[in-house]
């Protein structure tokens, strides 16, 4: 198991790097010179122009320039915004905020997608089978901001459920629309791989064997068809991950939720580009890290994983 | 299934049990020369037409491909000419589904739009399909050094989100935001996935018999891959490519949302859902059309990508 852990570990620096690197690159090519643009229309004394090129090591090559930035990543460096903060100030203040917006999101999917997926699978092509998988597939094709502006509209406006926008402080229940909008964008997968994974072991050799020696329906579902059929769920729900940052970066936005999606949102709407490429890298590095975590966590529930290969 | 209605035993007939008294045992071994040939694909079609949903969003989505390419068939109003006297007004006649805030029709928009989510979807599907087999069926095909390289500058870009990568490269690029760079943007960061299915596909075909007898008959190596694996592996992919394409309607959609994706003087549903939701509350029809005829051709390709993925994997066929 150590071992293994440390080879996934060891996996991911080389995908570090090359993510970053074509990151780094994407800037790199970006088309017009910022220092030129800072004089504005008096332009900038060569030297003042010289001094800052010096300063931002942006005379130097491709390379030693992207290897400057690889080291500001490692040590917690990551900039700052147009407006002059640091960017791992605001990860301090937001990451909190997304962070129990996710949760709870999390929470509602897993709870209602395993439930749904269950009962689908338990009464195979029966009207509830049915009814699930169109549900299913209309969230699948349904963009996150046009689910966002519906619940918002239908919930917030017209029922008056609940609040269309999140005050400052995102206490918990104003969070609760913007986290349903957020699980019911990932939840159609769990809702199918769930019914998948229990048709497939209802037909199990030991959910047979455990029918023959009389075990009641009443456990032989919770304890062995539902508990076999969560390992691949758990890391469904580990790999959505990136499709969770993309929803949270638009539901943040709609909600107005001051989180760190939020404020990617904010960014993009306002075309500031350094700030974009900031969030999108430390994104990108939480993706990576949760996926690895997923995969011990599916190697420790399933053996087989581990001894394979 | 088909096996029935001939005569003889076939091999493929799993659930084809001989009678014990009358079928000599070597009957059942014994290959019926005179059934009609068939392969995975002629046995997906007889499938897939049996299939209602098949034919329902196979005619919806003919339905937007004629919508895209003759807009003016489908509406006689030009959609450019908006009027502010017309500013949020209901529908009337020859306007059905009303006006948006600057007076425009809402009804001519979305069919102008049509071919704007079209055009991004099948370009990004396109490069997204050309990377992915390229990677998938080399790395696959010729293992050793060629397929842990492909294989590594797959896990580079599959670390990246598309949906975010395709956000980092529409705000570097500012200048140049049209239909062809937003395609690209997508395209050449969602390839990943389509290259680790082929991939796992192409290395269990490869060591298959009919590849080994086309090697011990002297055939080149890339005439193998392209005449006996790749027609072999590529089913999946068909299946993710037809998802996929839906994929990128809504990335493109959410890009416009966010105002990185095609300048507003495009015609496309994101920028009119991202226009309607200014006045959400004074006109939230305006808002609602454009979303359904985004969802519900988004869903016409999710729909048939299920088709083709119960009529193209044998064992989800068995399990239905």
């Amino acid at each position: 198991m150590v071992w293994y852990i440390v080879r996934r570990v060891l996996q991911v620096i080389p995908v570090f790097i090359g993510a970053t690197l074509l990151i780094y690159f994407m800037v790199f090519a970006l088309p017009g010179d910022p220092i030129a643009a800072l004089g504005g229309d008096r332009g900038l004394n060569p030297a003042v122009a010289d001094a800052i090129r010096e300063r931002y090591h942006l005379n130097d090559p491709f390379f030693v320039q992207y290897f400057y930035y690889l080291k500001s990543i490692v040590t917690g460096d990551l900039g700052t915004t147009f407006s002059g903060q640091q960017v791992s100030d605001i990860l301090a203040r937001t990451v909190p905020v997304t962070f129990r917006l996710a949760l709870i999101a999390i929470v509602i999917e897993a709870f209602f997608g395993i439930l749904i997926g269950l009962i689908a699978g338990l009464r195979k092509n029966g009207i509830f089978d049915t009814v699930s998988l169109l549900f299913s597939l209309v969230l699948i094709s349904m963009p996150i901001f046009v689910l966002a502006f519906l619940a918002q509209f239908i919930f917030g406006v017209r029922l008056g459920w609940a609040r269309t926008t999140v005050s400052g402080d995102a206490p918990l229940q104003e969070l609760i629309l913007p986290a349903f909008v957020l699980a019911f964008f990932v939840i159609a997968n769990v809702i199918r791989l769930t019914r998948t994974s229990v048709i497939e072991n209802l037909d199990a050799d030991f959910v047979r064997t455990a029918t023959a020696k009389g075990l009641s329906r009443r456990r032989l579902i919770p304890v062995h068809v539902l508990r076999n059929s969560l390992i691949p769920v758990v890391t469904l729900i580990g790999t959505d991950f990136g499709l969770l940052i993309v929803g949270a970066t638009v539901t943040e936005g709609i909600f107005n939720v001051p989180g760190v999606g939020n404020t990617l949102f904010r960014a993009i709407l306002l075309s500031e580009a350094p700030t974009v490429v900031s969030f999108v890298t430390v994104f990108v590095i939480v993706y990576l890290i949760s996926n690895l975590l997923v995969d011990i966590l599916y190697a420790f529930l399933d053996p087989r994983i581990r001894y394979g290969k | 299934m088909e096996n029935s209605q001939n005569p003889g035993p076939v091999l493929s007939a799993s659930h084809f049990v001989a009678p014990i008294d009358e079928t000599p045992l070597s009957a059942t071994d014994s290959v019926d020369t005179d059934s009609k040939p068939s392969n995975l694909y002629i046995d997906a079609w007889r499938d897939a037409r049996r299939r209602p949903l098949f034919w329902i969003s196979g005619a919806f989505i003919l339905l937007v491909i004629v919508v895209a390419l003759f807009p003016s068939l489908f509406t006689p109003v030009d959609p450019r000419a908006c009027d502010l006297q017309y500013s949020n007004q209901g529908p009337s006649a020859g306007h059905i589904l009303g006006y948006t805030k600057q007076g425009c029709d809402v009804f001519a928009r979305i069919i102008y739009g049509t071919s704007t989510s079209l055009t991004v979807g099948i370009l990004a599907t396109i490069i997204v399909t050309v990377i992915g087999v390229l990677f998938g069926a080399l790395g696959g095909y010729f293992g050793r050094w060629v397929d842990a390289i492909l294989s590594r500058i797959g896990d580079i870009f599959f670390a990246i989100p598309y949906f975010l990568a395709a956000v980092v490269v529409m705000s570097v690029f500012v200048q140049y935001r049209n239909v062809f760079v937003i395609s690209l943007a997508i395209g050449f960061f969602a390839w990943p996935g389509t290259a680790r299915i082929l991939r796992g596909q192409v290395l269990s075909v490869k060591n298959a018999d009919y590849v080994t007898s086309a090697t011990a008959l002297g055939v080149g190596r890339f005439t193998i891959l392209w005449r006996h694996v790749l027609p072999n592996s590529i089913a999946p992919v068909i299946v993710i490519t037809t998802i996929g394409l839906a994929g990128a309607i809504v990335a493109e959609a959410t890009l416009s949302f966010l105002g990185v994706g095609l300048p507003p003087s495009v015609m496309s549903w994101g920028n009119d859902i991202s226009a309607a939701q200014r006045d959400l509350r004074n006109n939230p029809m305006t808002l609602v059309w454009p979303s359904i005829a985004l969802t519900s051709t988004v869903l016409a390709f999710v729909i048939l990508g299920e088709v083709l993925r119960d009529a193209l994997d044998p064992k989800a066929r068995a399990r239905r």
